[in-house]
């Protein structure tokens, strides 16, 4: 059982996820953003590994890569962050990158590294189920890593089952047909889309990420899905007001 | 044959569709259409038609007589820079949106680069009452202003890409991005690169180049094949064409030539398979110019249209293959092999086209060879770079 799967053991309603990005605003900031997020009641914390040309993210993440990259952040880097946190860490952690990091670095060097940071849980939002199946399922398998799928609004129900039987963890149900960061409050056609998919009765937890940006739309997603993804709101929050800003925007996504 | 991609849409190791979920449908709406439009009767009725009096096909194949006697060797050009819009991107333009037609799509977006494409993209929309949104790079829409003022007055909205080296890259990270967020969109590529199929579908768009090529060859020559082909390569959509109908025979030699800018090892060049390694790029495997954790690198080259870090995958497998050979030739050599063609045969080329000529003094040419040069495009678009080039 992975770390993702032994939390929702514990608790599988209204999960709070924040995603950052590694090296942002500072290039050594990442311990102490985990071990703030952690302290303040996130349930999963998304470490993203900045990359160049992020095709999925919107201007925020955007931004927050090439500071990133500025300042000097790179997987080696990061790694030795994450394994010098990693006794003290007790929130679970998920690695967001792009496949071609992955490639670049050694497939079987960058997983063992995944490892070597107590992390086995991936997102790699331009690798898909096709590509997953031929090649990335076994070398996954080989280091116990678990890779997450996104489902979107347009995902046929057929693949939905398909990779619902893939998942061993949770499903990152993306809320709009968007890149990350856009629009900004739950439309009465996500709200079908979410029944829609709640209907299915899919065995893997859904958390859902895109637009999530303060309590109303957390408290809203939370009522469709287990728990609910944060990653731009977060970024701009820690550009304005610092790490500092944390444990206010936590409490200020939770309603408390 | 064995230069068609596999069903995963993969040339040897490279190719493949990496591409984000929200994009999933509407690139496998394209991959389940694609081939039986083009190979359709109705399409290639409309394409043909249009190529002939539209574009102004058949291009014609030009015996290049003071070139031939400077290099010793028989010399043609495949003259693309006489299509309408001024190169060959206006054959894969024209194909997309009777496709685009086809599976009722109502909006368009392109990227573009030197604009070429842009403007070919522009160019179609009008002829087809489509509404047209062009992604640029920043420092593109700068140093290619005729093209961005065409685009325009071609009904166009042209958006400025402020990300990243503000090139080419950066302008289809734009236009994938807008795709994202609007999946009802066709996004008509203009290289043989991105997901599969958009690959194969502009190098099938483009084949019409070599299609041509064997007959014209034939009549003047009496033999379908020349010894030698050579074309420029950013992405490859016109060596690709140039190339398409000559893969499977393999005594035709192919050169492929990429923009060395100031130097291979310089530092700013964009010599994709010197410099590159196996990475993904624009959602295809492909060779990439990258750092050692994988972040793209910023290309460099004079020739907006070749500035870019990556190249089709076909091409990588050409090159990993060795069916072509990869040469290079830097922003001076192609400034010169500009002016020499123009002053040998009163034919201004375009910057990127002129990078294929550039690479003649480097081939060990024999009397008897028969060598075609796909002149992709025409210069007016470089006007500006060519007379700061004289006042130097």
């Amino acid at each position: 059982m992975n770390s993702i799967q032994q939390l929702f053991q514990k608790k599988d309603k209204n999960l709070l996820s924040i995603f950052f990005t590694a090296g942002f605003p500072e290039l050594h900031g990442t311990e102490r953003i985990i071990s703030e997020l952690g302290s303040n009641g996130v349930d999963f914390i998304e470490v993203g590994l900045p990359y160049s040309d992020p095709l999925a993210d919107g201007p925020t993440i955007q931004h927050s890569s090439s500071v990133a990259l500025k300042n000097g952040m790179n997987l080696d880097v990061v790694f030795e962050q994450l394994q010098s946190l990693k006794d003290k860490n007790t929130t679970p952690l998920v690695l967001m990158g792009y496949v071609n990091q992955i490639i670049k670095y050694g497939e079987d060097a960058f997983c063992q590294k995944v490892i070597d940071c107590g992390i086995d849980t991936v997102i790699i939002p331009d690798l898909p189920m096709v590509e997953y199946e031929t090649h990335y399922k076994a070398l996954f398998a080989k280091y116990g890593i678990t890779n997450v799928f996104l489902i979107t609004p347009k995902t046929p129900d057929e693949r939905i089952r398909k990779i619902d039987e893939l998942t061993e963890g949770f499903i990152y149900m993306v809320a709009s047909s968007s890149i990350t960061g856009a629009k900004g409050e739950i439309s009465e056609q996500q709200i079908d889309y979410f029944e829609r998919i709640k209907s299915m009765n899919l065995k893997s937890k859904l958390i859902i990420g895109f637009g999530i940006s303060d309590n109303t739309t957390f408290t809203k997603a939370c009522e469709y899905g287990n728990g609910a993804i944060i990653g731009s709101a977060f970024i701009k929050s820690l550009d304005k007001d610092g790490v500092e800003g944390t444990a206010g925007f936590v409490k200020s996504i939770k309603g408390e | 044959m064995k230069y068609n991609p596999d069903k995963n849409g993969y040339y040897g190791e490279f190719g493949g569709a990496f591409i984000p979920e929200l994009l999933y449908p509407n690139v496998k709406e394209l991959e389940d259409n694609y081939i039986e439009i083009i190979e359709s009767e109705s399409f290639q009725k409309e394409y043909k038609a249009l190529l002939k009096d539209y574009v102004g096909r058949p291009s014609p194949l030009y015996y290049a007589n003071r070139l031939s006697e400077k290099y010793g060797a028989h010399i043609y050009l495949k003259r693309e820079d006489l299509n309408h819009t001024g190169a060959h991107k206006v054959n894969n333009t024209v194909g997309q949106i009777l496709i685009a037609k086809r599976l009722g799509k109502t909006q368009i977006i392109a990227e573009t680069g030197a604009g070429q494409h842009g403007v070919a993209t522009a160019t179609v929309c009008a002829l087809m009452n489509v509404e047209c949104i062009v992604f640029m790079g920043e420092k593109d829409i700068e140093r290619q202003a005729p093209n961005v003022a065409r685009m325009k007055m071609l009904g166009a909205k042209v958006v400025p890409a402020t990300s990243g080296s503000k090139t080419l890259k950066d302008a289809t990270n734009e236009a994938i991005r807008y795709w994202i967020q609007n999946p009802e969109t066709f996004y008509l590529i203009g290289s043989v690169v991105g997901p599969h199929p958009h690959p194969d579908m502009v190098a099938r768009l483009q084949a019409i180049i070599s299609e041509e090529m064997k007959w014209q060859l034939k009549e003047k020559t009496g033999k379908e094949n020349p010894d030698t082909i050579i074309a420029c390569v950013g992405g490859g959509s016109n060596a690709a064409g140039a190339f398409y109908h000559y893969l499977e025979d393999v005594e035709v030699e192919l050169i492929a030539v990429e923009a060395a800018g100031l130097g291979v090892n310089s530092g700013e060049s964009a010599a994709t398979s010197q410099l590159g390694e196996v990475g993904v790029i624009h959602g295809s495997k492909t060779i990439l110019m990258q750092d050692e954790y994988g972040q793209i690198a910023e290309p460099y080259s004079i020739s907006a249209g070749l500035d870019y870090p990556g190249v089709g995958p076909l091409h990588a497998f050409l090159f990993d293959s060795k069916r072509a050979k990869f040469m290079n030739a830097t922003d001076s050599e192609a400034l010169q092999a500009a002016f020499e063609l123009t002053r040998l045969e009163g034919i201004i080329p375009a910057l990127e086209s002129a990078h294929a000529f550039a690479v003649l003094p480097k081939l060990e040419l024999q009397s008897d060879q028969v060598v075609v040069i796909n002149l992709s495009g025409r210069g007016d678009k470089d006007l500006q770079t060519y007379i700061k080039y004289l006042e130097e």
